[in-house]
């Protein structure tokens, strides 16, 4: 896995969730935390590449980092 | 010593999966090597789809419901009560309503979901939704009445069950409005929570242009984080806010708090494989339905299938055979794309769906299922 430059402050594993699993666990632990936390999403699903950048945008959190790993994605969305 | 499988709820998933044990383990159950046990905490069986025409005046919440003893063989020992509490360790569970701790050698969950609307503040006072038979009930009070505003309907929660359901409800909204000559003072919008009309890309690029054609207005990236009842206003995390006069929601789900007690999975939903749907978090612990976290529908079809898949292995562990029965991701939904016309889709793990174009024949398929179904309920069919 290729080392990040941020500390999440949680993790959210959606590896092996179908679509659209992943964005919502990651729309749920946004809701879960303060603002300037950060969340890494870890998701294998391809069509996570497209759906975490546009909602990153769509609402104002900034989406830092996406990462490729071994098995998928990590994505460090930080909330606003 | 006889060997207990006990099930835990008789809605579509463990009534299925009950009555075919009945049948394909005939023989030990008769001479005492095995026990089933279903347990339920009421003694109906309900079968929810009735529920999304109710609003509409076209069903009874009644419809859906039957007494348990009419649908479940006479081999089932069927015990209505709730479990309070899974030993995974002790493989022991224990009741609410005085019946004995069991000890199992095989547990199947079929708890399924229960909504939560209280998770989103105000959407249990200012949203109507069609998702239980008192909410149905309520919705169609107000939705019999509704002669001119704003409709929203909006997809708080996902998972939730029946994922075409939002989808049906503003189709089926747009006809009956035109029928009744009130659509053109009655505007619907449909809010979903990520970038498209559906969870599945597949079936939100097929529903979108049916939207956009029939006037639907479509929000996307939606979540909804507040309702307020008086101003009847629904704001989103994105930033969005929709008044309304009549708000339909799909509220968040949960399984019960019994499987997250257990470590079996978060929110209620058992972490398993998804082929074998053995959990992953104990041993001799299948979960099924809405119950299993295998990232399908939550839809009768899919406990219909797994059930059998179910069946097939613990009669397996029953006469020391290896298990190769696996559940393959099938999943099969009717979707009412008007009052008089319906698709279908059918997919699986490795084949997206394809919905089928738009027929009255598959709108009466849909309704002659629904009736048929009591059938599945008993394992005929």
């Amino acid at each position: 896995m290729t080392d990040a430059a941020y500390d999440p402050d949680k993790t959210v594993d959606a590896r092996g969730a179908a679509c659209p699993g992943p964005l919502m666990d990651l729309i749920g632990a946004i809701k879960s935390v303060d603002s300037g936390a950060v969340v890494r999403l870890l998701s294998d699903n391809e069509q996570s590449a497209t759906d975490v950048p546009e909602w990153a945008e769509e609402s104002g959190n900034e989406l830092l980092e996406l990462t490729e790993t071994d098995d998928g994605y990590a994505f460090y969305v930080e909330k606003a | 010593m006889t060997e207990e499988i006990v099930i835990v709820g008789a809605g579509t998933g463990g009534s299925v999966l009950a009555n075919d044990l009945a049948e394909r383990l005939d023989t030990e159950i008769d001479a005492g090597d095995v026990r089933v046990t279903l347990v339920n905490d009421g003694p109906d069986h309900v079968y929810k789809p009735v529920w999304l025409y109710v609003p509409f005046g076209k069903r009874e919440s009644a419809d859906g419901r039957r007494a348990l003893p009419q649908l479940v063989d006479d081999r089932i020992d069927l015990q209505i009560d709730r479990v309070t509490d899974i030993d995974t360790d002790a493989k022991r569970i224990e009741y609410r309503d005085g019946g004995a701790p069991t000890n199992y050698d095989h547990l199947v969950l079929a708890t399924g979901s229960t909504l939560a609307p209280e998770e989103v503040p105000g959407l249990a006072e200012g949203g109507y939704n069609y998702y239980s038979e008192d909410g149905a009930e309520a919705l169609r009070e107000q939705l019999l009445s509704f002669t001119e505003g704003h409709l929203v309907l909006s997809v708080v929660g996902t998972p939730h069950m029946c994922p075409a359901a939002p989808l049906e409800f503003v189709f089926m909204a747009d006809a009956w409005f035109r029928e009744r000559g009130l659509r053109e003072d009655i505007e619907i919008t449909y809010t979903y929570p990520v970038n498209r009309v559906h969870g599945n890309p597949n079936i939100a690029e097929w529903a979108r242009p049916k939207m956009d054609e029939r006037g639907i207005n479509v929000e996307t990236f939606f979540n909804a984080e507040e309702v307020d009842p008086d101003e009847q206003v629904i704001t989103s995390m994105e930033g969005s806010d929709l008044q309304y006069d009549l708000l339909v929601d799909i509220p968040p789900h949960s399984g019960v708090d019994l499987i997250e007690e257990a470590g079996l999975g978060d929110r209620g939903w058992v972490e398993v494989d998804k082929h074998t749907l053995e959990a992953e978090h104990a041993d001799d612990v299948y979960a099924l339905g809405d119950t299993a976290a295998t990232g399908v529908p939550n839809a009768g079809s899919v406990a219909h299938y797994q059930a059998g898949v179910v069946g097939q292995r613990l009669a397996s562990h029953v006469r020391g055979y290896p298990a190769t029965a696996t559940y393959d991701g099938k999943t099969l939904c009717f979707i009412e794309t008007g009052m008089g016309e319906a698709s279908f889709v059918e997919f699986d793990y490795e084949s997206p769906p394809s919905p089928a174009p738009p027929s009255e024949k598959l709108h009466w398929s849909k309704l002659a299922y629904n009736e048929a179904y009591w059938l599945t309920a008993r394992g005929l069919l």
